[in-house]
């Protein structure tokens, strides 16, 4: 990075939106960081010698002869291992009391892994939880989000999740949490021991939302850092991306694109794309491993974000409240991991892939018998045992709070063919239910 | 732009007054250059920061500026940089050596590539230069030839690689000598040719060509009319795809776009397969790179990756070279047509490379059209979708292309700008659901929907006639109308209640769930279930017909589920079993025993 003697101050800015301020300057670098007034801000459009520089904060009070700096660099973290138990800001300031960092410093928002260097995902992740292990079973490298509304308890999942994934790392990196999720997240990582394995980037509902464009680059610097440096296995925790689309919309619209869908920005999927793809496994045993949260207004996943995002990760988990068991589930349907074929029945029992995916249709089944009883139709003697079913699989395999081990959610989800149904019902090959039919 | 005589020079390097130009301004990619001198619509510049070169198109040319799209990162980039523009478009290196290979957008070789990261400004040649090909002369000194003539060829991983008079040559030349049977490197010269002016060329096994321009060395294009087997039941039996022919696969995100697109390639009966990763997973490509090179070509028995090129230009990499990735793969494709080579070309996802084409498009201010997309996306893509076919070469030889690709519509609403301009593009729609994935019936390709209007062809039908039995038109035409009529049942008795309705609706119902479930559903992770040979796929279709056709009698509808059910299950198992094994037949014999019982008297 050059280093300036000579600092150039400007005095003289010539337009100011809410996000946004323009002035003449030369020599600037595309992507710059520069301060207005103080407040941090990142060149953005260079017009003959118009720069624009988006600042992060908000430009609420800026004087038109306010001082630009600029700092001749791109933003930076610097990377070490002291980096682990810590809290940051979003421009990877600590926020926790503690020092300085002292490491090499790097730009964030880094190049792209040559994809013949990577390796392909083959390590399971167990979690414990059935709707996840059973159904979408991930691997590390993987990138996959929570979809789930609001009132979700998707936060506790993932750190759960996080918890038992046996990460060497876990960075968090949190875009418009409440205060109140800061602290569960610190209070769960401290009380299970685990604090001096986690690296916190955090913008809470009090920081301008801009400044959270910066918290996913950061934090996967930091991972890129220990995964590609340390041949660690790291895990990276994002919530809310719904916050930060978000926000990517409010910067566009104010520099005056042309949204696309839902007011997003037409390069949402690339913006979207740049980061999940960071999620990688490499050939020497260095992994990162994405995991997202997306939350949905009404359930609604052709919105631009949820359905971009659907097409950028390995899947997706759907939260939602089954009423007639009255906890929160995994929902078979729209949740999917599209690396679990890389697992299932290799790394862990040969029927797995069948008996998920007979359970889920038997699953369906029930759904078509609602749908007839809401209707006000009779129900047949098999539509009745597939409600039955359907309420044994959601209370025992689906649950949020089930926890046991993949072997055992088989043998449950066999125990519960057997009780339900005949062979031909499950209609999965036949060498399995000679084997491990009930 | 580029004369005859340099066709075969890697690089136009002419020393006359090469343009140059200063930057002015940077919006993402987007980059303006204030321009010394001639330039043209989409030629390529390098822009020179900090000594690393990057490599551009020009997308507009307006008063001395030229606004170009960077095939790299901008971060750091500084007006007043120069800019070297090259006289030439975006062009590929074209010769042996071109299978087996693993790509960016641009063909620089990712193999070769320094390091873990992709570095900016790093370039790599797409030929290896060095290795020496077995050349054998197929034309001799006196003929006549013109462009796209086989003048030798090589073996490449078993293909003819044919060595031909280069796609840029106009007009016709004499062949005045040619290399004898031997090694050479793809830079050496293997034959001269003299043209009617008595100026001579030489030609060796490498030419250049520029992506966006069709390669149109062939003599006629005649109306597909052969089937293209690819194991996958749902097309084959019921929506043929052809050689030479068009389709595509629009769904929305996670219905089984990839997985279908990879059991294409991984069966299809393909010389060679094209595959473009245009902005999707880094580890989808990671698994063809990974697996190809394992798996065999079940029509020749060699590695799958032999007959491979994979074109990766994931959703992380530079935007712009996402639209460059699908120009790439397709004049690969046209190169290996032109030797006379069956081609299969798979694009995923060709949304990406529209959503390219609209993010350059909105920071060039232009007036948009629907969903923020240029007006001119509808000419583009059926432009592009054009460029494939059936051919008959100058030499009477025949190729193909045939190209698929899938189309990631938003919201998974099929009435939206991309799907509706492909739609118009291609001839096969393999529209796949949302409720069929849901419910996880794979390949979730709508069988009402979806069509395939090659079916319609008499020519086609006249080979799957020849190929397969003459009754087959006519029995795939009965399994539409089946599925058809088994959604309607379905809805009247949705409607109405189970026992309101005759048993002949559930009859009617459950013969769409047998060819649902046997016939249209496939465990593409299955060994045996995945791919279905022609003759195997004859056969079920027999089958099925038969237990359909087979009058049976229930004494009320709570016996027809059960009954159907257990059918049902009796064929899956065949599925899984090879075909004429112990197993198939004993499962095919319960099966004819459960409805020889069922069978109504009289
Ligand atoms: N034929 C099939 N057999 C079994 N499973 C399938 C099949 N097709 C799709 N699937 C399942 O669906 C998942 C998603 O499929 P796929 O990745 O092809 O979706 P897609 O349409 O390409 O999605 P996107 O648009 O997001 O790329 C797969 O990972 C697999 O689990
Ligand atoms: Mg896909």
């Amino acid at each position: 990075m050059e280093t300036k003697a000579l600092q150039r101050i400007y005095t003289k800015i010539g337009q100011i939106t809410k996000a946004t301020c323009t002035l003449k300057a030369t020599d600037v670098g595309y992507e710059e960081l520069a301060l207005v007034d103080g407040r941090p801000a990142q060149v953005v459009k260079i017009v003959g010698d118009n720069v624009t520089l988006q600042v992060f904060s908000g430009t609420e009070g800026i004087r038109t002869n306010a001082e630009v700096v600029f700092a001749g660099k791109p933003p930076t973290l610097k990377v070490g291992d002291e980096l682990a138990g810590r809290f940051f800001n979003a421009y990877g300031d600590p926020i926790d009391g503690g020092p300085k960092i002292e490491g090499e410093e790097r730009d964030i928002g880094g190049p792209s892994v040559n994809p013949v260097r990577r390796k392909q995902p083959s390590e399971l992740i167990a979690t414990g939880i059935a709707g996840i292990d059973l159904n979408n079973s991930l691997v590390t490298g993987q990138k996959i989000p929570f979809f789930a509304d609001p009132d979700q308890p998707f936060n506790q999942v993932m750190a759960m999740v996080a918890l038992r994934a046996e990460a060497d790392k876990i960075i968090l990196g949190g875009m418009g949490l409440t205060n109140d999720d800061y602290l569960f997240f610190k209070d769960i990582f401290e009380n299970a021991g685990a604090l001096h394995r986690i690296i916190s980037f955090v913008n809470t509902t009090e920081d301008p939302p801009v400044e959270r464009l910066l918290v996913p680059d950061m934090a996967l610097t930091a991972a890129e850092y220990f995964a590609v440096d340390k041949k660690e296995k790291v895990l990276v925790l994002l919530t809310d991306m719904t916050l930060y689309a978000d926000a990517l919309s409010i910067v566009s619209n104010r520099m005056d694109q042309i949204p696309s869908k839902d007011s997003m920005p037409g390069s949402l999927y690339s913006d979207l794309a740049r980061l999940y793809e960071k999620a990688v496994q490499f050939a020497d045993g260095g992994s990162i491993t994405i995991i997202a949260v997306t939350t949905l207004s009404g359930g609604d996943i052709t919105h631009a974000i949820p359905d971009n995002t659907g097409y950028i990760t390995e899947g997706q988990l759907f939260l939602r409240r089954d009423t007639e068991i009255g906890k929160v589930i995994i929902d078979p349907f729209r949740s999917l991991s599209r690396l679990k074929q890389l697992v299932i029945g290799k790394k862990t029992r040969e029927d797995h892939p069948q008996v998920m995916n007979a359970a889920i249709r038997l699953y369906a089944d029930a759904a078509n018998a609602r749908t007839k009883l809401e209707n006000g139709f009779d129900l047949t003697e098999y539509d009745k045992r597939t409600l039955d079913f359907a309420k044994a699989y959601s209370d025992k395999l689906l649950a949020i709070d089930v926890n046991i081990g993949t072997t055992e959610m088989l043998d449950t989800a066999w125990t519960l063919f057997a009780k339900h149904f005949s062979p031909a019902e499950v209609a999965v090959k036949k060498e399995f239910v000679e084997k491990y039919w009930k | 732009m580029a004369s005859p005589l340099e066709a075969n020079e890697s690089m136009s390097t002419t020393t006359e007054n090469i343009t140059t130009g200063k930057v002015s301004g940077i919006i993402a990619n987007l980059v303006i250059v204030q321009v010394e001198g001639p330039f043209a619509q989409n030629e390529i510049c390098y822009i020179v920061h900090n000594g690393v070169r990057l490599m551009a198109e020009v997308i507009k040319a307006s008063g001395g500026l030229a606004y170009v799209q960077v095939f790299e990162s901008t971060r750091g980039l500084r007006p007043g940089s120069t800019v070297e523009f090259t006289g030439h478009m975006l062009e590929v290196s074209l010769g042996p050596g071109l299978l087996s290979r693993n790509y960016d957008g641009l063909l620089n070789n990712l193999d070769t590539m320094s390091g873990v990261f992709l570095k900016r400004g790093e370039y790599t040649d797409t030929l290896d230069a060095k290795k020496k090909w077995d050349f054998e002369p197929l034309a001799k000194p006196g003929d006549t030839v013109i462009a796209g003539d086989w003048l030798g060829e090589v073996d490449e991983n078993g293909i003819a690689h044919r060595i031909m008079v280069p796609f840029k040559l106009e007009g016709q030349f004499t062949v005045k000598s040619i290399a004898e049977a031997g090694q050479y490197t793809t830079n050496e010269t293997i034959a001269m040719l003299v043209d009617k002016n008595g100026e001579q060329i030489s030609v060796t096994m490498t030419q250049r060509w520029p992506v966006k321009k069709a390669v149109k060395a062939y003599r006629n294009k005649p109306r597909p009319f052969k089937l293209l087997e690819t194991g996958v039941r749902i097309i084959d039996t019921l929506n043929p795809i052809v050689e030479g022919g068009t389709g595509f696969i629009p769904g929305p995100f996670g219905s089984g776009k990839t997985v279908m697109q990879q059991a294409i390639s991984k069966q299809a009966e393909a010389d060679i397969v094209i595959m473009a990763a245009c902005g999707e997973r880094a580890n989808e490509v990671v698994e063809l790179f990974t697996e190809f090179p394992e798996l065999d070509d079940p029509w020749t028995g060699r590695k799958l990756m032999e007959r491979t090129t994979i074109i990766a230009n994931t959703s992380n990499m530079p935007v712009a070279a996402r639209e460059a990735s699908v120009y790439s793969a397709m004049t690969i494709a046209e190169y290996y047509r032109s030797m006379g080579h069956k081609v299969l070309m798979l694009a995923d996802s060709t949304s990406r490379w529209a959503q390219a084409l609209r993010e350059m498009s909105n920071r060039m201010e232009e007036l948009p059209g629907p969903d923020a997309f240029p007006m001119d996306l509808p000419a583009i893509v059926s432009n592009f979708y054009a460029r494939a076919g059936y051919v008959y070469l100058n030499n009477g030889k025949t190729g193909s292309i045939t190209f698929i690709g899938t189309v990631s519509p938003a919201g998974g609403n099929l009435k939206e700008p991309v799907t509706e301009a492909t739609k118009k593009a291609t001839r096969c729609f393999y529209a796949l659901s949302q409720q069929r994935a849901d419910s996880k019936r794979y390949p979730a390709i709508d069988p009402i929907d979806s069509y395939s209007k090659y079916l319609e062809y008499p020519e086609l039908q006249k080979t799957l006639a020849e190929a397969i039995s003459p009754e087959w038109t006519g029995q795939v035409n009965r399994l539409k109308n089946i599925m058809i009529r088994g959604k309607e049942a379905a809805e009247q008795i949705n409607i109405l209640g189970d026992d309101s309705v005759s048993v002949d609706y559930h009859l009617t119902f459950w013969k769409s769930e047998i060819v649902d479930a046997v016939l249209l559903q496939q465990d593409a992770f299955d060994a045996i279930d995945a791919r279905t040979p022609l003759q195997r796929q004859r056969y079920m279709v027999d089958l099925l017909l038969e237990i359909i056709d087979t009058p049976l009698h229930f004494d009320g509808f709570e016996e027809v589920q059960p009954f159907y059910k257990t059918i049902i299950d009796k064929l899956r198992q065949m599925n899984y079993s090879p075909h004429g094994s112990e197993a198939f037949q004993r499962y095919r014999h319960e099966l004819m025993e459960m409805v020889t019982e069922r069978t109504a008297v009289g």
